[in-house]
């Protein structure tokens, strides 16, 4: 334990909803100039718990004291938080992708001169904390034209600019690939030996082992337990053993691959760039699919994963120039995303809530969409097949909803997941294309999903994976492609493939084919 | 639970759709019912009724093709020109080139397609936003039909005048109401008897939970009632007048749009593109081709509206339409539909649009002026949808839920994701 004085202390902090508990009786202490995590599945009541913190919920709302800095404080709103030091940077940043960075960071905190914006003193301030965080930018820039690893930077470097004590950073890398996410740790790292105390809420559970002191783990709503993380040797299985209140034997089920003949091949595919044409973003790229094989796509954000998934599917990205696609020994030709659609073709949408849902949709709108024609009977739509598909999917992926009724809002982002996949099992493809299909899920609904896409491999279907998790490649995929800059430089089987190799394909041109 | 909570969960904003427009139409009642007070029983008297439907039929079908729009995510502020720029086509083409009129009203049809395939044009394939390219419609529709008529009014004949100004004929005995009105009605009522029937079945059929049954026989008994009470008003009207031609066509109109909204593909893509465009091409949705349908099929209701107005005033003048395209938009707003799209039903619109209708005829008829009716409306405009907003921010659809709530003892039985999990509402920290 460390004799630092305490910063923070939430005492029994209970807050409800209409109906549920969102938190019953959660204790907090942290520390000054400590790097604190807070690990749990999702609902656990982190964010709430932050939100608490952060004024959201205004004092009278909850329950419980807060003591910050040695006194009991009641926050009003989040201004009054601000006002305290404790700035809380979301996972969807809250930048203007139209206002430069200088503007973003002094937004609604405009450094004044006789009641004009002083921007010769905003722009002096902005290098100051752009250095501060590492960030090598021109202040000039538009947030719209870096990188969302920069722009997370921006994010911090607008938290210094209000002179923050308490840095709370809700998922800072589910974004960012891995160069980022290293020196964001970094980073944070360096504002602790300057003495910052920094709250982390991450599912990636190789960072928090490496980068926190202390990690207060919820379950349900309630505390289970705080750990500091060298006194006590703390590891990941630990961490996942507090959070699910059982021990996960393996990350990953168990299963014998069944692997078929070839069945779907891409040849010398290359696509341009939707609005600015002299960018390639796929290079006669080439691969193939076998039935009943898990086939994963390693690459740094950026590598044209995304875009050349999407641009086979119905070339519903960029613009396509050249290449075929051989399925069932046929080519094929996919004009539209109906094409792709009818031909087999699945894409599960990396972005969920913007691209893969519509949130207004219930469950069972959800599951039908993508092949409306398997529930029309004589041009009209059978309500009674389409309940009947989407509970079948319900009970056969466990999607934890009371009924198929039930808004697709109001689902955690591992049952989101499920929908979606469920919709994409509907359209009965025989090739899955799956863009981070755990991204922002928790631990207990991932080991589901690598079920499921088991499952679906086992039935015979081909199963895309595209992931930046390098051990969730590696403990899925039968076989691996890596991808740089729109080539792919890799092709690595399972049993050769570890975090090094791949990573060192990721970050060349070199093409090193291992059949 | 209780009784009264039971009720208030199927009847207003249940789980069936059917609930929910049910509950909408108990709104309208009410607001019918106070002015029925209001006015010392002149608002449901017969005459009033057929007049009330002949002057707001067509707005009422404007909203059952700016429902469509706006749902899709658009906005159509073009169909009041569109509208006169038609009308005065047709009249010339019956009056200058001795069109026939069923020809007119084909040719009006066609009219009103071209124009939407030229907007739809333009928002579909071009991508320019629906607001600026309908806001030039307006102006040039609203030219064009001074352009062509000379700022003159022209006359229509006889026969045309049916869509506007016809009603049911008397057929049969002599039973001391308008007989065909009659039939219509008991149609109706079995209808409404038959959805219900269905709808169970359907609930059923899924294994899932109908509601209680008495709680159907009520819906029933309401909605018969009702329309039991309006046929014998519109049959017993002075003689020679019933259910209008025009009430006739909106209601042709509103079964069919209502059916394929609700169940076909086509309609459920309306409703995808316009809840999330990019998910839904992702789908297999054609979001051209869907917006461009949405486009053109306003046009032609537009067009057809247009014609029904010039038929009822006998003339298509310079001054046709102004303003329609506002009161067809406030419809559907007050009928529920989203601003941002991909939220609303076609009867949710009717009901708006009679709102309104109800609303003005009722202050006209107290004798309140133009000025203070356009303020009123206008009111009830905003606070029609701010209710709507509000609720949404709370995280709940159903409005007498909400002027319930701070009687409520118990917890509704909200899973328990729903509000730990809830999107929160984007709160910026940097304020």
């Amino acid at each position: 334990m460390s004799d630092a004085p305490i910063l923070l202390e939430m005492r029994s902090i209970t807050k409800e909803f209409p109906g549920v508990k969102a938190l019953s009786d959660v204790n907090l202490v942290v520390r000054a100039g400590e790097i604190h995590a807070i690990c749990g599945e999702n609902g656990a009541g982190k964010s709430t718990l932050m939100k608490v913190l952060s004024g959201v919920y205004p004092f009278g709302t909850y329950e419980g004291d807060i003591v910050y800095q040695g006194s009991e404080t009641r926050f009003a709103d989040i201004r009054a938080s601000e006002r305290a030091g404790i700035v809380i940077i979301h996972q969807e940043l809250a930048l203007i992708p139209e206002l430069s960075i200088t503007e973003n960071i002094f937004l609604g905190n405009e450094p004044r001169k006789r009641g004009a914006i002083d921007w010769k003193s905003a722009q002096r301030q902005a290098r100051e904390l752009l250095a501060r965080v590492g960030l090598r930018e021109d202040p000039d820039t538009l947030i719209k034209d870096i990188g969302v690893g920069k722009q997370q930077l921006v994010e911090i470097a607008k938290a210094f600019a209000k002179d923050v004590k308490l840095l709370i950073l809700d998922e800072p890398t589910a974004a960012l690939n891995e160069a980022d996410s290293r020196h964001l740790l970094d980073l944070l790292r360096g504002f602790r030996e300057r003495g910052i105390t920094s709250i982390i809420i991450s599912h990636k559970l190789n960072e928090i082992e490496a980068i926190a002191d202390q990690i207060t783990i919820l379950r349900d709503g309630r505390t289970v337990e705080t750990l500091d993380v060298k006194a006590d040797g703390v590891d990941e299985d630990r961490i996942v053993r507090g959070m699910v209140g059982r021990e996960l034997s393996s990350r990953f089920p168990d299963h014998t691959p069944k692997i078929g003949e070839v069945f779907f091949e891409v040849r010398d595919w290359n696509v341009r760039h939707p609005v600015s044409a002299e960018r390639q973003v796929c290079k006669n790229e080439s691969f193939v699919v076998r039935r009943g094989e898990i086939v994963g796509f390693a690459g740094l954000m950026g590598a044209g994963r995304t875009e050349l998934a999407m641009s086979v599917f119905g070339r519903s990205y960029g613009v396509w120039e050249s290449g075929t696609i051989i399925k069932d020994g046929k080519e094929i030709v996919l004009r539209t995303v109906a094409d792709a659609i009818a031909h087999g073709l699945a894409y599960v949408s990396e972005d969920r809530k913007a691209i893969g849902l519509n949130l207004l949709d219930d469950i069972k709108t959800s599951t039908v969409s993508a092949k409306l024609s398997k529930i029309t009977k004589r041009g009209v739509l059978d309500e009674v097949a389409e309940y009947k598909a989407a509970e079948s999917y319900r009970k056969e992926l466990r999607t934890k909803a009371p009924t198929v009724d039930e808004g697709v809002s109001k689902l955690s982002g591992g049952n989101q997941q499920k929908v979606v996949l469920a919709k994409w099992m509907f359209t009965d493809p025989d090739l899955l294309i799956l863009d981070e299909p755990t991204r922002g899920i928790d631990v207990g609904a991932k080991y589901e999903i690598y079920g499921i896409i088991q499952r679906l491999a086992d039935q015979g279907k081909g199963v895309i994976v595209i992931s930046s998790e390098l051990p969730e490649l590696i403990g899925l995929c039968d076989r691996i492609y890596t991808v740089f800059e729109g080539q792919i430089t890799g092709d690595i089987p399972r049993q050769d493939a570890d975090p090094e190799t791949l990573m060192k394909q990721m970050t060349s041109t070199k093409k090193m084919q291992t059949r | 639970m209780s009784r009264f909570k039971d009720l208030q969960k199927n009847l207003f904003g249940g789980t069936t759709s059917n609930a929910r427009q049910f509950g909408m139409i108990f709104t309208l009642v009410a607001i019918v019912l106070l002015f029925q007070f209001l006015t010392d029983g002149l608002t449901l008297r017969s005459d009033n009724l057929i007049a009330l439907f002949q002057q707001n039929s067509y707005i009422l079908i404007l909203a059952i093709g700016m429902l469509m729009v706006i749902v899709a995510g658009h906005i159509d502020l073009s169909v009041g020109s569109i509208a006169a720029f038609a009308g005065i086509l047709v009249a010339k083409s019956m009056t200058e080139w001795d069109l026939p009129w069923p020809l007119a009203i084909l040719f009006g049809l066609a009219i009103g397609a071209a124009i939407g395939a030229w907007q739809g044009f333009w928002v579909a394939y071009i991508g320019v936003p629906a607001f600026i390219v309908t806001l030039a419609g307006m102006l040039i529709f609203r030219g064009g039909n001074q352009f062509i008529g000379n700022a003159n009014t022209i006359p229509v004949p006889e026969g045309f005048r049916v869509i506007g100004s016809g009603f049911l004929p008397e057929v049969g005995p002599n039973t001391g109401y308008n007989n065909l009105t009659l039939l219509l009605g008991l149609a109706a009522c079995l209808a409404v008897i038959w959805r219900e029937v269905q709808a169970r079945r359907t609930r059923h059929e899924m294994d899932a939970d109908a509601g209680p049954m008495w709680v159907s026989i009520l819906r029933m008994a309401v909605m018969v009632g009702v329309l039991a009470f309006v046929a014998l008003r519109f049959a017993s009207g002075r003689v020679g007048t019933s259910f209008p031609v025009s009430g006739i066509i909106l209601v042709a109109l509103v079964i069919l749009y209502s059916f394929y909204t609700r169940n076909t593909a086509g309609g459920r893509h309306i409703y995808a593109v316009g809840g999330n465009s990019r998910a839904a091409e992702l789908s297999g949705v054609k979001l051209k081709r869907v917006n461009f349908f949405v486009m053109m099929n306003m046009s032609v209701l537009a067009a057809l509206a247009g014609m029904i107005f010039v038929a009822r005033s006998a003339a298509s003048g310079p001054q046709d339409g102004n303003g329609w395209e506002l009161d067809a938009i406030a419809a559907v707003f007050i009928g529920g539909a989203a601003v941002a799209g991909g939220i609303g039903t076609i009867s949710g619109s009717i009901v708006g649009g009679l709102v309104m209708a109800v609303l003005n005829n009722g202050l006209q008829l107290q004798g309140v002026g133009t000025d203070r009716v356009q303020i009123i409306k206008g009111l009830v405009l905003l606070l029609a949808v701010a209710l709507d907003v509000y609720n949404k921010s709370q995280g709940r659809f159903s409005v007498i839920g909400s002027i319930m709530r701070p009687f409520r003892r118990e917890a509704p039985a909200t899973p328990a994701s729903s509000a730990a999990e809830r999107e929160p509402a984007k709160t910026s920290v940097s304020g």
